[in-house]
């Protein structure tokens, strides 16, 4: 089988998630475009492994997804609390990490 | 002749075996005074009169064990302990009791004994008594290391330690910012003396490996001639600072600020005499070197008119009698540098010195008592009726340091003038001019303070001291009128072991020198009663343009010379080296911290807190090192 649809897709999906993160201002959708960026990751690492018959990738895939649910919760509760303390969810208007 | 001089010391027995007890009880005193604190207050003064006392009859008992036994068996070497043992170095400590050191040690503990005695009463209301006391036997324990030591090395120890106590005692009245400073320049000014003496030693240990007085001597007439003149000229340079000699003498003058017990002790009697003392135990070097005992020579000619010139302008009794130790000591550096000749002169004149200048301080420190501590000689006038003792024991002093024929100073300065005849007729003549100033100063001095009309301040009552302070005034005067002619005979043969021979001849009928000497000193007194007996002295010193008065007043301008030639120039490279911390090596520090500072400040700017351009930054990052790695494969 041939990989490389699919691969053609995960590059499509990561390419529309790296553009999201960096021009959209609106935190959860960058939030998501990060989520856009994991999976499609993991859809390359499945389709390697498909290709080589072998378990890894599939394996590194499950590590990812259990990873990325826990980055959620501490992301969507720091955006909440941005949120909370801001009201606004804008990436742009928190920049006090500047000097 | 010279074959004594080549013995070695005995080994120490009997007595000599406690000969260090002379130096440990006063310093054990002078410590125990100072530790124990408010509970020796009361009584703490006569510890230390104790422990003196104690000193000279040790230093008695030495003296008259020495007169009994035979020439051959008077020096005495008593080892008391290694000092400094570093592989092949051993430098060990131990007193040479010598008919040299001897005398010294009689004069140190003997007139130390007397001023302890009179300082008790001169003292007796001063809230610091104990403390002046412990300072006084920390002297005495010092100047005792000085002149027993047998090597150079230990001398330095008591030579550092009379500096310090001389420090401590100039500045005993420290609320006084001029006690203070004066404390503080003496103790400068010596530094640079002592910077001398410490490279002649070092020298002698490079050179001979030792700097035992024995060895030096054993050693030295196989000198090169250039190391015996380096060695000369340090050991002067050492002795000028420590003696107050020209161009070191600055400093006698202002330590007058101590109380007056100190200036007879410290600065009359004894300490400012060790310099002469140094010469004459290294006479040995300076025989061998034409050129440094030249130095030594003319260094006591200047010092001998430079002292009687400032003796002669000043209104402080202290100060006129400062000048006259300066120059009584350049009569004996004089004598020292003449060579054998005159060793044994330095050490008489020395020794008499010793006795009518204690005496005659004294004799300004009970003035001073009756006239409520004014110093100023035209606030005097009279006093022989109301302090009789002090006047007649003070007249004493002067007709011996004028060189009255019979007195004390007769004897020793006659000879030091015409051993100085013998050498070089120039030293003769100025000798012999000094001579004349001497008799000058002192009758002004005479004149001024005991004899014409009562200039006395208001509300001055001027009373005699008590017994304390003329029962030693009056042992010094015994010794002021006898001392010349007890010695005159004896001293020569008795010094003969330790300075080498001796080629004058002493004989109490004066020779044509002797004759010219009184002559002249009959015209210096002539002078001075006609200028200061006749006329009435007006109560502040006149306006003078004379230079010769002027100069004198100004202490010969010896501050404004070390200002210009010393202070001035160090204050000038202090400047430019602070100014070079502050231009260059700080600059250069700064200019560095600033370049770092401006780079991190555009390097911050990068921080923009927008998340967005670090994940524009990440992103072009992770590009940039993706094609590398497939830039990479590709090749």
């Amino acid at each position: 089988m041939s990989p490389d649809n699919y691969l053609y897709l995960a590059a499509t999906l990561f390419t529309i998630g790296t553009i999201g993160v960096m021009i959209r201002r609106n935190a959860l959708v960058a939030f998501m475009s990060v989520e856009l960026m994991l999976n499609a990751a993991n859809l390359a690492m499945v389709a390697f492994a498909l290709a080589r018959g072998g378990l890894d990738g599939q394996v590194a895939t499950f590590f990812v997804m259990v990873v990325a649910a826990a980055e959620v919760v501490v992301g969507l509760s720091i955006i909440i609390t941005i949120y909370r303390t801001r009201r606004s969810t804008s990436v742009d208007a928190a920049n006090l990490l500047k000097l | 002749m010279i074959t004594l001089e080549s013995l070695a010391p005995v080994a120490a027995s009997g007595m000599f075996s406690y000969a260090w007890l002379m130096i440990a009880v006063p310093a054990a005193v002078a410590a125990i005074l100072l530790l124990f604190g408010r509970i020796l207050d009361r009584i703490g003064h006569w510890f230390a009169v104790a422990a003196v006392v104690f000193s000279f009859s040790i230093a008695v008992c030495l003296f008259s064990q020495q007169l009994l036994s035979p020439p051959d068996a008077r020096a005495v070497a008593v080892p008391l302990f290694e000092w400094i043992t570093t592989g092949s170095w051993q430098v060990s400590a131990g007193l040479l009791i010598d008919q040299l050191s001897i005398l010294f040690a009689l004069l140190v503990t003997g007139v130390g004994s007397l001023i302890h005695i009179y300082s008790v009463g001169y003292m007796a209301h001063d809230e610091r008594r104990r403390r002046f006391f412990a300072y006084l036997n920390l002297f005495i324990a010092a100047m005792l290391t000085l002149v027993l030591a047998d090597n150079y090395l230990v001398l330095f120890v008591g030579w550092e330690g009379v500096g310090l106590a001389s420090y401590l005692l100039i500045g005993f009245w420290q609320h006084k910012p001029s006690a203070a400073a004066a404390g503080t320049k003496a103790f400068v000014m010596n530094r640079v003396g002592d910077l001398g003496l410490t490279m002649a030693i070092m020298t002698m240990l490079a050179l001979f490996g030792s700097s035992a007085f024995t060895a030096v001597n054993a050693a030295a007439p196989h000198l090169d001639p250039f190391w015996a003149t380096t060695i000369g000229l340090l050991l002067l340079l050492g002795a000028c600072g420590k003696s107050a000699q020209v161009p070191l003498q600055a400093w006698l003058l202002d330590a007058m600020e101590g109380p007056t017990p100190v200036s007879a002790l410290i600065h009359a009697a004894t300490m400012v005499t060790a310099g002469v003392y140094l010469v004459v135990r290294s006479h040995a070097i300076f025989e061998m070197s034409s050129a440094a005992s030249t130095a030594v020579v003319v260094v006591g000619c200047v010092t001998l008119l430079a002292g009687a010139w400032i003796g002669t302008s000043k209104d402080d009794i202290k100060k006129v009698l400062a000048g006259s130790t300066m120059s009584q000591i350049g009569y004996m550096m004089l004598a020292a540098g003449l060579g054998p000749v005159g060793y044994a002169f330095a050490i008489f004149h020395l020794l008499t010195h010793g006795f009518f200048k204690a005496n005659m301080f004294l004799g300004a420190g009970s003035v001073m008592h009756a006239m409520d501590d004014d110093v100023n000689m035209r606030h005097y006038g009279g006093l022989w009726k109301v302090t009789r003792i002090t006047f007649w024991t003070f007249a004493m002093g002067y007709l011996a340091i004028i060189g009255f024929p019979g007195f004390a100073g007769y004897f020793s300065k006659d000879h030091i003038i015409e051993a100085a005849f013998e050498v070089s007729t120039l030293a003769g003549v100025t000798a012999l001019i000094g001579a004349g100033i001497t008799a000058f100063y002192m009758t002004r001095l005479m004149v001024m303070t005991f004899l014409g009309e009562k200039r006395w301040r208001e509300h001055v009552h001027p009373h005699e001291s008590p017994k304390l302070m003329t029962v030693p005034l009056i042992i010094l005067a015994f010794f002021s009128v006898i001392g010349g002619a007890l010695m005159n005979a004896w001293i020569q043969d008795w010094l003969e072991p330790a300075t080498g021979a001796h080629v004058q001849e002493t004989s109490l009928v004066p020779g044509p020198i002797g004759w010219s000497t009184m002559l002249v000193v009959a015209a210096g007194i002539a002078l001075a009663w006609w200028i200061f007996g006749m006329r009435p002295v007006p109560a502040v010193s006149p306006a003078s343009a004379n230079p010769f008065t002027v100069a004198g007043r100004n202490d010969l301008f010896g501050d404004a010379v070390n200002n210009a030639v010393v202070v001035q120039p160090t204050l000038a490279l202090s400047r430019g080296l602070v100014a070079n911390d502050d231009r260059i090596i700080d600059a250069g520090a700064d200019g560095l911290a600033s370049v770092f500072t401006g780079l991190s400040t555009q390097t911050r700017r990068l921080q923009t807190g927008q998340v967005r351009a670090y994940a524009l930054t990440m992103m072009i990052g992770v590009l940039l090192v993706g094609a590398v790695m497939i830039l990479t494969q590709l090749g």
